[in-house]
Protein backbone atom coordinates (compact mmCIF):
# COMPACT_ATOMS: atom_id res chain seq x y z
CA UNK A 1 0.00 0.00 0.00
CA UNK A 2 1.71 2.91 -0.68
CA UNK A 3 1.23 6.49 0.81
CA UNK A 4 -1.59 8.17 -1.43
CA UNK A 5 -3.96 4.74 -0.74
CA UNK A 6 -3.21 5.49 2.81
CA UNK A 7 -3.87 8.80 3.07
CA UNK A 8 -7.33 8.47 1.13
CA UNK A 9 -8.54 5.70 3.57
CA UNK A 10 -7.10 8.26 6.74
CA UNK A 11 -9.28 10.82 4.87
CA UNK A 12 -12.73 8.73 4.65
CA UNK A 13 -11.93 7.00 7.94
CA UNK A 14 -12.22 10.20 9.82
CA UNK A 15 -15.02 11.46 7.36
CA UNK A 16 -16.73 8.40 8.62
CA UNK A 17 -16.27 8.98 12.12
CA UNK A 18 -17.34 12.93 12.08
CA UNK A 19 -20.60 10.98 9.71
CA UNK A 20 -21.15 9.15 12.49
CA UNK A 21 -20.97 11.87 15.45
CA UNK A 22 -23.18 14.35 13.41
CA UNK A 23 -25.63 11.06 13.02
CA UNK A 24 -25.68 10.30 16.55
CA UNK A 25 -26.69 14.33 17.44
CA UNK A 26 -28.83 15.12 14.97
CA UNK A 27 -31.27 11.50 15.78
CA UNK A 28 -31.13 12.97 19.08
CA UNK A 29 -31.88 16.10 18.53
CA UNK A 30 -34.58 14.87 16.26
CA UNK A 31 -36.26 12.11 18.86
CA UNK A 32 -36.22 14.63 21.44
CA UNK A 33 -37.66 17.35 19.58
CA UNK A 34 -40.43 15.53 17.32
CA UNK A 35 -41.48 13.43 20.61
CA UNK A 36 -41.44 17.09 22.93
CA UNK A 37 -42.29 19.61 21.06
CA UNK A 38 -45.96 18.73 20.28
CA UNK A 39 -46.03 18.86 24.12
CA UNK A 40 -44.70 22.36 24.46
CA UNK A 41 -47.50 24.92 24.83
CA UNK A 42 -47.58 28.22 26.89
CA UNK A 43 -49.86 26.55 28.79
CA UNK A 44 -47.34 23.77 29.59
CA UNK A 45 -44.69 26.65 30.10
CA UNK A 46 -46.99 28.59 32.33
CA UNK A 47 -49.02 26.00 34.43
CA UNK A 48 -47.41 24.26 37.94
CA UNK A 49 -47.20 20.56 37.32
CA UNK A 50 -49.98 18.08 38.97
CA UNK A 51 -49.33 15.31 41.34
CA UNK A 52 -52.03 12.84 39.89
CA UNK A 53 -54.40 14.25 37.57
CA UNK A 54 -52.92 15.15 34.09
CA UNK A 55 -52.25 18.59 32.22
CA UNK A 56 -49.80 19.72 34.45
CA UNK A 57 -47.21 22.03 33.20
CA UNK A 58 -43.10 22.88 34.45
CA UNK A 59 -43.48 26.48 35.12
CA UNK A 60 -41.99 25.82 38.58
CA UNK A 61 -39.53 23.71 37.39
CA UNK A 62 -38.48 25.77 34.44
CA UNK A 63 -37.89 28.30 36.74
CA UNK A 64 -35.94 26.54 39.80
CA UNK A 65 -33.68 25.16 36.79
CA UNK A 66 -32.57 28.45 35.95
CA UNK A 67 -32.95 30.12 39.21
CA UNK A 68 -30.53 27.36 40.71
CA UNK A 69 -28.24 27.75 37.62
CA UNK A 70 -27.64 31.55 38.08
CA UNK A 71 -27.21 30.86 41.79
CA UNK A 72 -24.28 28.15 41.32
CA UNK A 73 -22.86 30.30 38.47
CA UNK A 74 -22.35 32.96 41.10
CA UNK A 75 -20.82 31.51 43.55
CA UNK A 76 -18.66 29.02 41.06
CA UNK A 77 -17.20 31.62 38.11
CA UNK A 78 -16.14 34.06 40.86
CA UNK A 79 -14.12 31.19 42.57
CA UNK A 80 -13.23 29.03 39.79
CA UNK A 81 -11.65 32.03 37.76
CA UNK A 82 -10.06 33.36 41.01
CA UNK A 83 -8.55 29.62 41.16
CA UNK A 84 -7.59 29.90 37.10
CA UNK A 85 -5.98 33.48 37.51
CA UNK A 86 -4.29 31.28 41.14
CA UNK A 87 -2.77 28.41 39.15
CA UNK A 88 -2.34 30.57 35.90
CA UNK A 89 -0.36 33.88 37.43
CA UNK A 90 0.82 32.94 40.81
CA UNK A 91 1.45 29.32 41.87
CA UNK A 92 5.01 28.40 41.59
CA UNK A 93 5.95 25.25 39.66
CA UNK A 94 6.54 22.65 42.13
CA UNK A 95 5.03 19.92 44.50
CA UNK A 96 2.42 22.24 46.01
CA UNK A 97 1.18 23.31 43.01
CA UNK A 98 1.05 19.57 41.41
CA UNK A 99 -1.17 18.43 44.50
CA UNK A 100 -3.26 21.36 43.85
CA UNK A 101 -3.19 20.56 40.35
CA UNK A 102 -4.08 16.51 40.72
CA UNK A 103 -7.00 17.57 43.54
CA UNK A 104 -8.72 19.46 40.99
CA UNK A 105 -8.51 16.18 38.44
CA UNK A 106 -9.59 14.38 40.90
CA UNK A 107 -12.59 16.33 41.94
CA UNK A 108 -13.33 17.50 38.21
CA UNK A 109 -13.91 13.40 37.54
CA UNK A 110 -16.30 12.29 40.94
CA UNK A 111 -19.44 11.19 39.46
CA UNK A 112 -22.15 13.63 40.80
CA UNK A 113 -24.37 11.22 42.57
CA UNK A 114 -21.18 10.99 45.13
CA UNK A 115 -21.25 14.72 44.96
CA UNK A 116 -25.19 14.95 45.92
CA UNK A 117 -24.15 12.03 48.53
CA UNK A 118 -21.70 14.65 49.77
CA UNK A 119 -24.28 17.77 49.58
CA UNK A 120 -26.65 15.64 51.70
CA UNK A 121 -24.03 15.57 54.22
CA UNK A 122 -22.36 19.21 54.38
CA UNK A 123 -25.35 21.68 52.66
CA UNK A 124 -28.46 19.47 54.11
CA UNK A 125 -27.51 17.60 57.29
CA UNK A 126 -24.62 19.65 58.85
CA UNK A 127 -25.85 23.03 57.92
CA UNK A 128 -29.63 21.83 59.15
CA UNK A 129 -30.50 23.51 56.30
CA UNK A 130 -32.84 20.98 54.50
CA UNK A 131 -33.37 20.67 51.01
CA UNK A 132 -32.56 23.94 49.71
CA UNK A 133 -31.66 26.05 46.21
CA UNK A 134 -28.83 26.93 47.96
CA UNK A 135 -27.56 23.50 48.73
CA UNK A 136 -28.26 22.40 45.44
CA UNK A 137 -26.27 25.35 44.18
CA UNK A 138 -23.47 24.42 46.44
CA UNK A 139 -23.57 20.53 45.41
CA UNK A 140 -23.48 21.99 41.68
CA UNK A 141 -20.53 24.48 42.53
CA UNK A 142 -18.30 21.62 43.74
CA UNK A 143 -19.34 19.76 40.51
CA UNK A 144 -18.17 22.75 38.45
CA UNK A 145 -15.34 24.29 40.05
CA UNK A 146 -13.00 22.16 38.85
CA UNK A 147 -13.92 22.71 34.98
CA UNK A 148 -13.85 26.46 35.46
CA UNK A 149 -10.80 26.65 36.62
CA UNK A 150 -9.19 24.41 34.57
CA UNK A 151 -10.79 26.44 31.29
CA UNK A 152 -10.08 29.74 33.07
CA UNK A 153 -5.99 28.87 33.56
CA UNK A 154 -5.80 27.12 30.29
CA UNK A 155 -7.08 30.45 28.52
CA UNK A 156 -5.08 32.69 30.46
CA UNK A 157 -1.58 30.51 29.92
CA UNK A 158 -3.17 31.08 26.01
CA UNK A 159 -2.65 34.63 26.24
CA UNK A 160 0.67 35.17 24.27
CA UNK A 161 3.63 36.15 27.02
CA UNK A 162 4.47 39.49 24.89
CA UNK A 163 1.30 40.90 25.71
CA UNK A 164 2.20 40.49 29.16
CA UNK A 165 5.61 41.85 29.19
CA UNK A 166 4.50 45.27 27.47
CA UNK A 167 2.62 46.26 30.00
CA UNK A 168 4.45 45.07 32.52
CA UNK A 169 7.59 47.10 30.94
CA UNK A 170 5.12 49.95 31.38
CA UNK A 171 5.47 49.92 34.64
CA UNK A 172 2.17 47.99 34.65
CA UNK A 173 1.59 45.69 38.34
CA UNK A 174 1.14 42.41 37.91
CA UNK A 175 -2.77 42.68 39.13
CA UNK A 176 -3.39 45.20 37.01
CA UNK A 177 -1.56 43.57 33.81
CA UNK A 178 -3.97 40.55 34.47
CA UNK A 179 -7.40 43.02 34.97
CA UNK A 180 -6.69 44.96 31.86
CA UNK A 181 -4.45 42.73 29.42
CA UNK A 182 -4.60 39.55 30.78
CA UNK A 183 -8.02 38.59 31.60
CA UNK A 184 -9.70 40.63 28.35
CA UNK A 185 -7.97 38.49 25.99
CA UNK A 186 -8.37 35.01 27.90
CA UNK A 187 -12.11 36.48 27.81
CA UNK A 188 -13.56 34.32 25.05
CA UNK A 189 -12.14 31.43 25.87
CA UNK A 190 -13.51 31.30 29.52
CA UNK A 191 -16.74 32.44 28.83
CA UNK A 192 -17.49 29.45 26.18
CA UNK A 193 -15.70 27.08 29.32
CA UNK A 194 -18.42 28.34 31.34
CA UNK A 195 -21.21 28.08 29.01
CA UNK A 196 -20.45 24.12 28.81
CA UNK A 197 -20.34 24.20 32.31
CA UNK A 198 -23.80 25.88 32.66
CA UNK A 199 -25.31 23.54 30.22
CA UNK A 200 -23.83 20.57 32.73
CA UNK A 201 -25.23 22.56 35.77
CA UNK A 202 -28.81 23.05 33.96
CA UNK A 203 -28.74 19.39 32.87
CA UNK A 204 -28.12 18.04 36.19
CA UNK A 205 -29.61 15.67 38.29
CA UNK A 206 -28.23 12.71 40.20
CA UNK A 207 -26.52 16.06 42.30
CA UNK A 208 -29.52 17.85 42.87
CA UNK A 209 -31.57 15.02 44.43
CA UNK A 210 -30.33 15.18 47.91
CA UNK A 211 -29.62 18.72 48.30
CA UNK A 212 -32.42 21.01 46.56
CA UNK A 213 -34.96 18.24 46.84
CA UNK A 214 -37.84 16.60 44.79
CA UNK A 215 -40.64 18.67 45.68
CA UNK A 216 -41.33 22.53 45.35
CA UNK A 217 -43.62 24.74 47.62
CA UNK A 218 -46.57 26.79 46.03
CA UNK A 219 -45.31 29.64 44.88
CA UNK A 220 -45.98 33.09 44.56
CA UNK A 221 -44.65 34.91 41.74
CA UNK A 222 -45.83 38.35 42.66
CA UNK A 223 -43.91 37.95 45.81
CA UNK A 224 -40.69 38.84 45.31
CA UNK A 225 -39.29 39.38 49.14
CA UNK A 226 -36.17 36.66 49.07
CA UNK A 227 -37.07 36.03 52.87
CA UNK A 228 -40.63 35.18 52.23
CA UNK A 229 -41.55 30.82 52.14
CA UNK A 230 -43.56 30.85 49.17
CA UNK A 231 -41.34 33.66 47.11
CA UNK A 232 -40.02 32.24 44.47
CA UNK A 233 -36.15 33.74 44.72
CA UNK A 234 -36.03 32.03 48.53
CA UNK A 235 -32.76 30.50 47.94
CA UNK A 236 -33.41 28.49 51.27
CA UNK A 237 -36.66 26.46 49.88
CA UNK A 238 -36.53 23.34 48.05
CA UNK A 239 -36.68 23.26 44.02
CA UNK A 240 -37.45 20.65 42.21
CA UNK A 241 -35.26 21.56 38.54
CA UNK A 242 -36.50 20.45 34.89
CA UNK A 243 -34.23 17.29 34.90
CA UNK A 244 -35.10 16.22 38.00
CA UNK A 245 -38.57 16.20 37.41
CA UNK A 246 -37.92 14.15 34.18
CA UNK A 247 -37.00 11.61 36.91
CA UNK A 248 -39.01 12.22 39.27
CA UNK A 249 -42.14 11.60 36.99
CA UNK A 250 -40.70 8.79 35.33
CA UNK A 251 -39.62 6.60 38.38
CA UNK A 252 -42.71 7.33 41.03
CA UNK A 253 -44.94 9.71 39.02
CA UNK A 254 -48.58 9.16 39.38
CA UNK A 255 -50.04 11.28 36.61
CA UNK A 256 -51.97 9.65 33.51
CA UNK A 257 -49.57 11.97 30.94
CA UNK A 258 -46.25 10.89 32.32
CA UNK A 259 -45.08 10.32 28.70
CA UNK A 260 -46.31 13.92 27.50
CA UNK A 261 -44.58 15.65 30.56
CA UNK A 262 -41.35 14.37 30.19
CA UNK A 263 -40.72 14.21 26.77
CA UNK A 264 -42.20 17.92 26.80
CA UNK A 265 -39.79 18.74 30.00
CA UNK A 266 -36.87 16.81 28.03
CA UNK A 267 -37.59 18.95 24.80
CA UNK A 268 -37.55 22.24 26.59
CA UNK A 269 -34.22 21.48 29.15
CA UNK A 270 -32.11 20.77 25.56
CA UNK A 271 -33.47 23.72 23.66
CA UNK A 272 -33.05 26.08 26.60
CA UNK A 273 -29.12 24.59 26.82
CA UNK A 274 -29.29 25.32 23.06
CA UNK A 275 -30.61 28.39 23.34
CA UNK A 276 -28.10 29.56 26.22
CA UNK A 277 -24.63 28.66 23.90
CA UNK A 278 -25.96 30.58 21.12
CA UNK A 279 -26.95 33.41 23.23
CA UNK A 280 -24.09 33.78 25.43
CA UNK A 281 -21.69 33.15 22.30
CA UNK A 282 -23.09 36.19 20.71
CA UNK A 283 -22.51 38.08 23.76
CA UNK A 284 -18.97 37.16 24.23
CA UNK A 285 -17.92 38.01 20.83
CA UNK A 286 -19.78 41.30 21.38
CA UNK A 287 -18.33 42.41 24.11
CA UNK A 288 -14.92 40.96 22.76
CA UNK A 289 -15.36 43.49 19.96
CA UNK A 290 -16.01 45.85 22.19
CA UNK A 291 -12.95 45.56 23.65
CA UNK A 292 -10.63 44.85 21.05
CA UNK A 293 -12.04 47.44 18.84
CA UNK A 294 -12.59 44.96 16.22
CA UNK A 295 -15.41 45.41 13.49
CA UNK B 1 34.64 66.83 37.47
CA UNK B 2 33.76 63.68 39.35
CA UNK B 3 30.08 65.53 39.49
CA UNK B 4 29.83 66.09 35.89
CA UNK B 5 30.09 62.80 34.53
CA UNK B 6 28.30 61.56 37.35
CA UNK B 7 25.11 63.29 35.90
CA UNK B 8 25.73 62.92 32.85
CA UNK B 9 25.34 58.81 33.40
CA UNK B 10 22.01 58.17 33.37
CA UNK B 11 23.69 54.45 34.23
CA UNK B 12 26.26 53.20 35.72
CA UNK B 13 26.73 49.37 35.74
CA UNK B 14 29.71 47.97 38.30
CA UNK B 15 30.88 44.13 38.30
CA UNK B 16 27.46 42.84 37.14
CA UNK B 17 27.55 39.59 37.20
CA UNK B 18 24.55 37.15 36.27
CA UNK B 19 23.76 33.36 36.40
CA UNK B 20 20.61 31.89 35.00
CA UNK B 21 20.58 28.42 37.17
CA UNK B 22 24.17 27.55 36.85
CA UNK B 23 25.58 29.28 33.41
CA UNK B 24 26.88 32.10 33.46
CA UNK B 25 25.56 34.85 31.80
CA UNK B 26 27.23 38.07 32.20
CA UNK B 27 30.68 38.32 33.81
CA UNK B 28 32.10 41.44 35.15
CA UNK B 29 29.96 44.06 33.63
CA UNK B 30 31.28 47.29 33.96
CA UNK B 31 29.05 49.73 31.72
CA UNK B 32 28.40 53.33 31.84
CA UNK B 33 25.34 54.62 29.66
CA UNK B 34 25.47 58.47 28.89
CA UNK B 35 22.21 60.75 29.17
CA UNK B 36 20.69 61.77 25.86
CA UNK B 37 23.22 59.12 23.43
CA UNK B 38 22.47 55.82 21.62
CA UNK B 39 24.34 53.04 22.60
CA UNK B 40 24.40 50.06 20.61
CA UNK B 41 24.46 46.61 21.86
CA UNK B 42 26.38 43.78 19.48
CA UNK B 43 27.44 40.72 19.71
CA UNK B 44 26.71 37.03 18.14
CA UNK B 45 23.37 35.31 19.92
CA UNK B 46 23.29 34.47 22.80
CA UNK B 47 26.70 36.28 24.20
CA UNK B 48 24.42 38.36 26.71
CA UNK B 49 23.40 41.31 25.06
CA UNK B 50 19.28 41.22 25.80
CA UNK B 51 19.84 39.94 29.20
CA UNK B 52 22.16 42.82 29.73
CA UNK B 53 19.13 45.38 28.26
CA UNK B 54 16.62 43.44 30.35
CA UNK B 55 18.48 43.90 34.08
CA UNK B 56 17.94 47.56 33.19
CA UNK B 57 14.46 47.80 34.04
CA UNK B 58 14.44 44.45 35.91
CA UNK B 59 12.56 42.61 33.89
CA UNK B 60 14.81 39.75 34.10
CA UNK B 61 13.04 38.91 37.30
CA UNK B 62 10.34 37.29 35.32
CA UNK B 63 13.14 35.09 34.34
CA UNK B 64 13.16 31.16 36.85
CA UNK B 65 15.94 30.83 38.82
CA UNK B 66 17.78 34.03 37.92
CA UNK B 67 20.81 35.33 40.49
CA UNK B 68 22.65 38.67 39.96
CA UNK B 69 25.30 40.50 41.92
CA UNK B 70 27.53 43.45 41.38
CA UNK B 71 25.45 47.02 40.64
CA UNK B 72 23.29 49.00 38.21
CA UNK B 73 22.71 52.40 39.23
CA UNK B 74 19.80 54.50 37.62
CA UNK B 75 20.55 58.22 38.53
CA UNK B 76 22.19 57.23 41.12
CA UNK B 77 20.32 54.68 43.05
CA UNK B 78 21.36 50.85 43.03
CA UNK B 79 18.42 48.88 41.22
CA UNK B 80 19.57 45.57 43.07
CA UNK B 81 20.11 46.84 46.49
CA UNK B 82 17.45 49.26 46.94
CA UNK B 83 14.18 48.76 47.73
CA UNK B 84 13.07 50.35 44.79
CA UNK B 85 9.27 51.04 43.42
CA UNK B 86 9.11 48.75 40.01
CA UNK B 87 6.34 51.27 38.81
CA UNK B 88 8.59 54.20 38.92
CA UNK B 89 11.56 52.37 37.36
CA UNK B 90 9.81 51.13 34.38
CA UNK B 91 7.81 54.51 34.03
CA UNK B 92 11.02 56.26 33.80
CA UNK B 93 13.17 53.25 31.67
CA UNK B 94 10.75 52.55 28.47
CA UNK B 95 11.19 49.12 26.63
CA UNK B 96 10.10 48.39 22.99
CA UNK B 97 10.58 44.33 21.83
CA UNK B 98 11.60 42.99 19.12
CA UNK B 99 8.39 42.08 17.63
CA UNK B 100 5.37 44.79 17.76
CA UNK B 101 2.95 43.56 20.64
CA UNK B 102 0.46 45.95 20.26
CA UNK B 103 -2.66 45.04 22.64
CA UNK B 104 -5.75 43.89 21.33
CA UNK B 105 -7.49 46.84 21.06
CA UNK B 106 -7.78 50.57 19.85
CA UNK B 107 -4.64 52.95 18.63
CA UNK B 108 -5.87 55.05 21.23
CA UNK B 109 -6.38 52.88 24.20
CA UNK B 110 -2.70 50.99 23.35
CA UNK B 111 -1.01 54.89 23.78
CA UNK B 112 -3.06 55.97 26.73
CA UNK B 113 -3.02 52.44 28.38
CA UNK B 114 0.60 53.40 30.24
CA UNK B 115 -0.68 57.01 31.45
CA UNK B 116 -4.30 55.85 32.19
CA UNK B 117 -3.56 53.53 34.67
CA UNK B 118 -0.84 55.43 36.30
CA UNK B 119 -3.31 57.87 36.87
CA UNK B 120 -3.93 60.59 34.32
CA UNK B 121 -8.16 60.50 34.01
CA UNK B 122 -8.99 63.71 31.96
CA UNK B 123 -10.00 63.27 28.63
CA UNK B 124 -8.31 66.25 27.48
CA UNK B 125 -4.73 65.31 28.95
CA UNK B 126 -4.92 61.97 27.45
CA UNK B 127 -5.59 63.07 24.16
CA UNK B 128 -2.51 65.59 24.08
CA UNK B 129 -0.48 62.59 25.70
CA UNK B 130 -1.88 60.40 22.49
CA UNK B 131 -1.39 63.16 19.81
CA UNK B 132 2.31 64.10 21.19
CA UNK B 133 3.38 60.75 21.55
CA UNK B 134 1.97 59.27 17.99
CA UNK B 135 3.63 62.57 16.44
CA UNK B 136 6.67 61.87 18.17
CA UNK B 137 7.28 58.53 16.40
CA UNK B 138 6.00 60.06 13.16
CA UNK B 139 2.66 57.86 12.85
CA UNK B 140 0.06 60.83 13.28
CA UNK B 141 -0.61 61.27 10.19
CA UNK B 142 -0.77 57.54 8.89
CA UNK B 143 -3.55 57.02 12.01
CA UNK B 144 -4.71 60.13 12.95
CA UNK B 145 -8.46 59.35 11.38
CA UNK B 146 -8.54 56.02 12.93
CA UNK B 147 -7.57 56.35 16.29
CA UNK B 148 -10.24 54.44 17.40
CA UNK B 149 -9.61 51.33 15.00
CA UNK B 150 -7.63 48.15 16.06
CA UNK B 151 -4.10 48.58 16.66
CA UNK B 152 -3.93 45.07 15.41
CA UNK B 153 -5.05 46.39 11.68
CA UNK B 154 -1.68 48.14 11.29
CA UNK B 155 1.59 47.07 9.46
CA UNK B 156 3.97 45.49 11.20
CA UNK B 157 6.47 48.90 10.55
CA UNK B 158 3.21 50.90 12.37
CA UNK B 159 2.63 48.52 14.98
CA UNK B 160 6.11 48.64 16.07
CA UNK B 161 6.21 52.39 16.27
CA UNK B 162 3.15 52.22 17.67
CA UNK B 163 4.68 50.59 20.43
CA UNK B 164 7.34 52.62 20.72
CA UNK B 165 4.66 55.66 21.29
CA UNK B 166 2.84 53.54 23.88
CA UNK B 167 6.16 53.04 25.23
CA UNK B 168 6.98 57.52 25.30
CA UNK B 169 3.65 58.07 26.89
CA UNK B 170 4.67 57.34 29.74
CA UNK B 171 7.75 60.05 29.68
CA UNK B 172 10.65 58.10 30.34
CA UNK B 173 13.98 59.36 30.61
CA UNK B 174 15.89 56.53 29.10
CA UNK B 175 14.25 53.91 26.14
CA UNK B 176 15.29 49.83 25.94
CA UNK B 177 15.07 48.48 22.33
CA UNK B 178 15.94 44.94 21.98
CA UNK B 179 16.19 44.30 18.34
CA UNK B 180 13.53 46.54 17.51
CA UNK B 181 13.74 46.43 13.83
CA UNK B 182 14.66 42.57 13.70
CA UNK B 183 11.46 41.47 12.21
CA UNK B 184 10.89 44.63 9.83
CA UNK B 185 11.13 45.41 5.83
CA UNK B 186 13.70 47.39 4.79
CA UNK B 187 11.90 50.61 4.43
CA UNK B 188 10.09 49.96 8.32
CA UNK B 189 13.13 49.45 9.47
CA UNK B 190 15.02 52.83 7.85
CA UNK B 191 11.46 54.60 9.41
CA UNK B 192 12.72 53.20 12.52
CA UNK B 193 16.32 54.28 12.63
CA UNK B 194 15.28 58.12 11.60
CA UNK B 195 13.05 57.49 14.66
CA UNK B 196 15.53 56.95 16.72
CA UNK B 197 18.07 59.75 15.25
CA UNK B 198 14.94 61.96 16.35
CA UNK B 199 14.64 60.51 20.03
CA UNK B 200 18.00 60.91 20.90
CA UNK B 201 17.57 64.47 21.17
CA UNK B 202 15.36 64.05 24.36
CA UNK B 203 15.91 60.16 25.49
CA UNK B 204 18.60 57.77 26.19
CA UNK B 205 18.33 55.42 23.66
CA UNK B 206 19.69 51.49 24.26
CA UNK B 207 19.56 49.37 21.27
CA UNK B 208 20.20 45.92 20.79
CA UNK B 209 21.02 44.95 17.35
CA UNK B 210 21.86 42.01 15.09
CA UNK B 211 22.78 44.52 12.41
CA UNK B 212 26.09 45.89 12.00
CA UNK B 213 25.03 48.59 9.60
CA UNK B 214 22.03 49.98 11.89
CA UNK B 215 24.90 49.88 14.93
CA UNK B 216 27.22 52.07 12.80
CA UNK B 217 24.27 54.13 11.64
CA UNK B 218 22.19 55.42 14.51
CA UNK B 219 24.75 54.96 17.82
CA UNK B 220 27.36 57.06 19.48
CA UNK B 221 28.44 54.23 21.48
CA UNK B 222 28.86 50.80 20.42
CA UNK B 223 29.28 47.66 22.89
CA UNK B 224 30.35 44.09 21.51
CA UNK B 225 29.08 41.32 23.81
CA UNK B 226 30.87 37.83 23.90
CA UNK B 227 30.17 35.26 25.78
CA UNK B 228 28.65 37.24 28.65
CA UNK B 229 31.35 39.17 28.88
CA UNK B 230 31.77 42.93 27.78
CA UNK B 231 34.43 42.67 25.13
CA UNK B 232 34.69 46.55 23.99
CA UNK B 233 32.73 49.51 24.17
CA UNK B 234 33.66 52.37 22.54
CA UNK B 235 32.72 55.49 20.37
CA UNK B 236 30.76 53.73 17.66
CA UNK B 237 32.85 55.55 14.89
CA UNK B 238 36.05 53.69 16.75
CA UNK B 239 34.57 50.79 17.16
CA UNK B 240 33.73 50.53 13.13
CA UNK B 241 37.45 51.63 12.58
CA UNK B 242 39.78 50.68 15.14
CA UNK B 243 38.38 48.02 17.32
CA UNK B 244 41.47 47.52 20.09
CA UNK B 245 40.62 43.92 20.90
CA UNK B 246 40.93 41.42 17.73
CA UNK B 247 37.80 39.74 18.79
CA UNK B 248 35.73 43.03 18.17
CA UNK B 249 37.27 43.13 14.62
CA UNK B 250 36.88 39.63 13.63
CA UNK B 251 32.98 40.19 14.57
CA UNK B 252 32.44 43.15 12.41
CA UNK B 253 34.43 42.16 10.01
CA UNK B 254 32.31 39.31 9.33
CA UNK B 255 34.73 36.24 10.56
CA UNK B 256 32.64 34.88 12.46
CA UNK B 257 29.28 35.46 14.79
Amino acid sequence: MNTKTADRIATGVFYCIALIIIAILVSLFYYILVNGLKNISLDFLTTPSSNVRAGGGIRDQLFNSLYVLVITMVIAVPLGLGGGIYMAEYAKPGKITDTIRSCIEVLASLPSIVIGMFGLLMFVNLTGWGYTILGGALALTVFNLPVIVRVSEDAIRSVPRELKEASLALGITHWHTIKTVILPSAFPTILTGIILASGRVFGEAAALLFTAGLSTPRLDYANWNPFSATSPLNIFRPAETLAVHIWAVNTQGLIPDVEEVSSGAAAVLVLSVLIFNLLARWIGSLIHRKITATK
Amino acid sequence: MTFTTLTRNVFDIKDLNLWYGEHHALKNINFPIIKKEVTAMIGPSGCGKSTFVKTLNLMINYVSNVKMTGEINFNGHNILNEKLDLVELRKKVGMVFQKGNPFPQSIYDNVAYGPRIHGIKKKKHLDEIVTKSLMNVALWDEVKDRLHAPALGLSGGQQQRLCIARALATKPEVLLMDEPTSALDPISTLKIEELILELKEKYTIVIVTHNMQQASRVSDKTAFFLMGELIELDETSKIFSNPRDERTEGYITGRFG
